[in-house]
């Protein structure tokens, strides 16, 4: 897909060319460099600043944005999301920063961390009160597919909140990045053994594979 | 092949030729070659040299673009492909994309294949279990499809000859239905798998729950080392092709194997569109090639041919193979040839939870994946409803419990040395199905691929014996969960359509009457004696174990009587 097909998608999908063009064209004009055909590097860095305030840096371990996990989102969201979801996730930049200017009067990237860490706190109770309602939407849109050969949640396109997708996006993406595979979990890339009969230590780091 | 003069006949001309480089093709190709025959290996798709051409075996999940999910436009655009559960990033690339090889679904069946050399043998699961003479014997007793045209001791030392050489990790269990063969060590069952073996076993006479046999490499012995093989590394990353040949694949064994003997040639790139019979010889002298590069049409001349396709191709290739005296189709007197086609019924899976074990836990992978659960119904007496039976995966499992609440230091720290979860253990089902008439591949009439070669019109679909075996496997493990003390027992049953099974069986059935059957006792067709198919299109039935193993067998089985047959002269 060339940039300006993705820009016409991407303006369909948001609903309103005038804004979605508006808002795509700006990562041209701005000195910012396009990262893919829906993000650039302020996308990334804020995306990077929220990925870090769910998972913060540690005594343990380097946070997400070590990880350069805000770049991983904003590739997944390109190539892997569909349309829906990526309306869904572009949208929630723009909330996320609306929501931050008007409880804290700054952008997500100006309000300090425990602005951000308070504000992440009560998206994320919203989006699971969301996520609950949707199920409830999913189960039903299940029965009306009952007995259909596949049956994917995703082919109906209920919507999901934008927070539970940067989340998932930021847990999935950080504890599959090498900081957060080795430093914060354990990984081990060649076993060599297999031991069906370990005692068990509560406490245990995990394993990322 | 710029080392192949195609010009000249002569150099065209092989002792044998081998159609397909995959799970059996690559065993007929060793075992011709071990003799001395000079054997031309046809490969439609590209070739895949072991480890050289595993790009992504090494990699670590960070270091794939998406940490291992497909993008969105790959998975729309293969949505057969996309149902495959190892159809990833790590292994996308020995998938069969939807669009470049189009099928006819004349009802829905997911078409899972792999074209390049080493076929699907690079992907499968590599389970193997030999069958049993209840197996064989299935056919006749129960009164579908025809009569095995052999029984369990014909193929006994076969199974022997191709464990020994593959390498097959298991424990002699003692069980009739599941004859014991050449093992190397199993791999354990942990804790809990083990505890349900105990259970089952003291409350049902006839069930039982081993290590589940694979594939693997446990202990390697000589003969693996010989063939540049190591011990399996419990990786379980064996879709991507494995560095150390842990598991078996044609790239890792067969293949290099012939290659090392001087006697093969290897093409890729070469789809066969038929092949030749000659009306006045009374067999076949050889395959048309279509060169699927040039488009160039080849041919290619042999005293022996090898069909094996992979089961729905091989199919093809005999339909498309049209001769004066074979209208039909090559062998195909009796018109069976394309019917009979059947497949393993998975669509059922049941889960559900354990209290105890709770201070142990395992470490490492298990690539064999955990227990097998024998078929137990209907084996010694037909006892319900519906016909034949199904063996089950069974596993146990710990998994990271942990709050995913809120954001920031609290979340991490739950997410990272949260508590393992109680054991959960699932298992699925495996069933037979009987093959049907109506049950069939043809060649469509008017749609060709990119070769100009008829494509396949699939018409296969369960019936009421797979819905009432799935209905029992529910029934029955729900029971045996549930007096193992399992708890939170949830069972799913889905409609997924056939083929996702990836074992798709018979069209070429083997049979004692050439008016009922292709293939004679030694997969020779009965009217072309120097053809043998020896895949999954080979299958009278379809027993309810994983069938590679069997293919093998049969493979080299065939090999050592065709090569027989031609120093008598009888082929």
């Amino acid at each position: 897909m060339n940039r300006r097909d993705a820009i016409s998608r991407v303006a369909l999908i948001m609903g309103g060319a005038v804004l979605g063009a508006e808002y795509f064209l700006s990562g041209c004009k701005s000195p910012n460099s396009q990262v893919s055909d829906l993000f650039d590097a302020d996308h990334v860095a804020f995306l990077n600043e929220v990925a870090d305030t769910i998972l913060p840096t540690t005594a343990g371990s380097p946070g997400a944005k070590a990880a350069n996990v805000g770049k991983f989102m904003a590739v997944m969201v390109q190539d892997c999301y569909k349309a829906f979801d990526q309306k869904t996730f572009l949208e929630g930049i723009t909330k996320l920063d609306e929501s931050s200017k008007k409880q804290y009067n700054g952008k997500f990237v100006d309000i300090t961390a425990a602005q951000r860490t308070e504000l992440l706190t009560a998206l994320d109770k919203e989006q699971k009160e969301f996520t609950k309602e949707r199920e409830k939407l999913v189960e039903a849109d299940k029965l009306k597919h009952k007995g259909e050969p596949f049956y994917f949640a995703n082919e109906a396109e209920i919507p999901n909140h934008y927070f539970k997708l940067m989340k998932e996006l930021t847990l999935l993406g950080y504890f599959s990045s090498e900081i957060g595979a080795t430093k914060a979990l354990r990984y081990i890339a060649v076993p060599g053994h297999y031991d069906g009969n370990l005692p068990y230590k509560k406490g245990d780091k995990a394993w990322a594979t | 092949m710029a080392n192949l003069n195609i010009d000249s006949v002569k150099d065209r001309t092989f002792d044998a030729i081998v159609i397909g480089s995959g799970m059996s093709g690559g065993w007929a190709a060793k075992e011709l070659t071990d003799k001395g025959l000079k054997t031309l290996i046809l490969e439609r798709g590209r070739d895949v040299k072991h480890i050289k051409d595993y790009p992504t075996t090494n990699l670590n999940p960070w270091e794939f673009p998406h940490h291992g999910t497909l993008p969105n436009d790959v998975q729309e655009a293969n949505p057969i492909a996309n149902r495959c559960y190892a159809f990833h990033e790590d292994a996308a690339h020995f998938f069969v994309k939807d669009k470049e090889h189009p099928y006819v679904q004349a009802k829905p069946f997911d078409w899972i294949r792999g074209y390049q050399v080493g076929g699907k043998s690079l992907l499968w699961a590599r389970q193997t279990q030999r069958w049993s003479d209840f197996d064989f014997e299935g056919p006749a007793r129960d009164g579908f499809a025809v009569d095995w045209p052999i029984r369990y001791k014909d193929i006994a030392p076969w199974y022997s000859y191709v464990e020994k050489f593959a390498g097959i990790s298991g424990n002699k269990d003692g069980i009739p239905e599941l004859p014991d063969g050449e093992f190397l060590p199993a791999f354990p069952l942990n804790d809990v798998e083990d505890y349900f073996s105990k259970h089952v076993k003291s409350k049902y006479k006839n069930r039982h729950v081993i290590s589940a046999r694979c594939a693997h490499l446990s202990k390697p012995n000589q003969i693996h080392l010989d063939q540049g093989r190591t011990q399996c590394q419990n990786r379980t990353l064996c879709q991507r092709g494995c560095p150390f040949g842990g598991y078996f694949s044609a790239n890792a064994t067969t293949i290099p194997w012939a290659l090392k003997s001087g006697h093969a040639t290897l093409r890729p790139f070469s789809v066969v569109h038929s092949i030749i019979y000659d009306e006045k010889l009374g067999k076949a002298t050889g395959v048309r090639v279509v060169d699927t590069n040039t488009k160039e049409t080849i041919e290619y001349f042999a005293k022996i041919i090898f069909v094996n396709a992979a089961a729905l191709n091989t199919n093809l290739i005999l339909l498309n193979s049209t001769s004066n005296r074979f209208p039909n189709g090559l062998g195909n007197d009796s018109g069976v040839l394309g019917k009979y086609v059947a497949f393993h019924n998975y669509s059922a899976r049941i889960s559900g939870e354990y209290d105890g074990y709770k201070e142990y836990t395992t470490e490492g992978r298990n690539p064999a994946g955990g227990g097998y659960i024998p078929r137990f119904r209907n084996v010694y007496k037909q006892e319900t409803d519906f016909l034949r039976g199904y063996a089950c995966g069974f596993y146990a499992g710990r998994y990271q419990q942990h709050s995913e609440e809120g954001v920031g230091e609290s979340l991490k720290e739950n997410l990272v040395n949260g508590e393992l979860s109680p054991w959960q253990v699932g298992s699925h089902m495996m069933g037979e199905t009987i093959p049907k008439e109506s049950n069939f591949v043809t060649l469509d009439k008017s749609l060709k691929d990119q070769w100009g070669i008829p494509q396949l019109k699939i018409s296969v679909d369960y019936d009421d014996n797979d819905e009432k075996m799935k209905k029992d496997f529910v029934e029955q493990l729900t029971e045996m969960f549930t007096s193992a003390g399992f708890t939170n027992i949830k069972a799913s049953t889905n409609h997924q359509a056939p083929g996702l099974d990836i074992h798709e069986m018979g069209g070429v059935r083997m049979g004692n009457d050439p008016k009922t059957s292709i293939l004679n006792k030694w997969n020779q067709v009965h009217t072309c004696k120097n053809v043998f198919v020896t895949d999954g299109a080979s299958m009278t039935s379809t027993s309810c174990q994983n069938p590679s193993l069997t293919y093998m067998a049969l493979t080299a089985r065939a090999a050592d009587y065709a090569i027989t047959e031609s120093k008598k002269g009888n082929i």
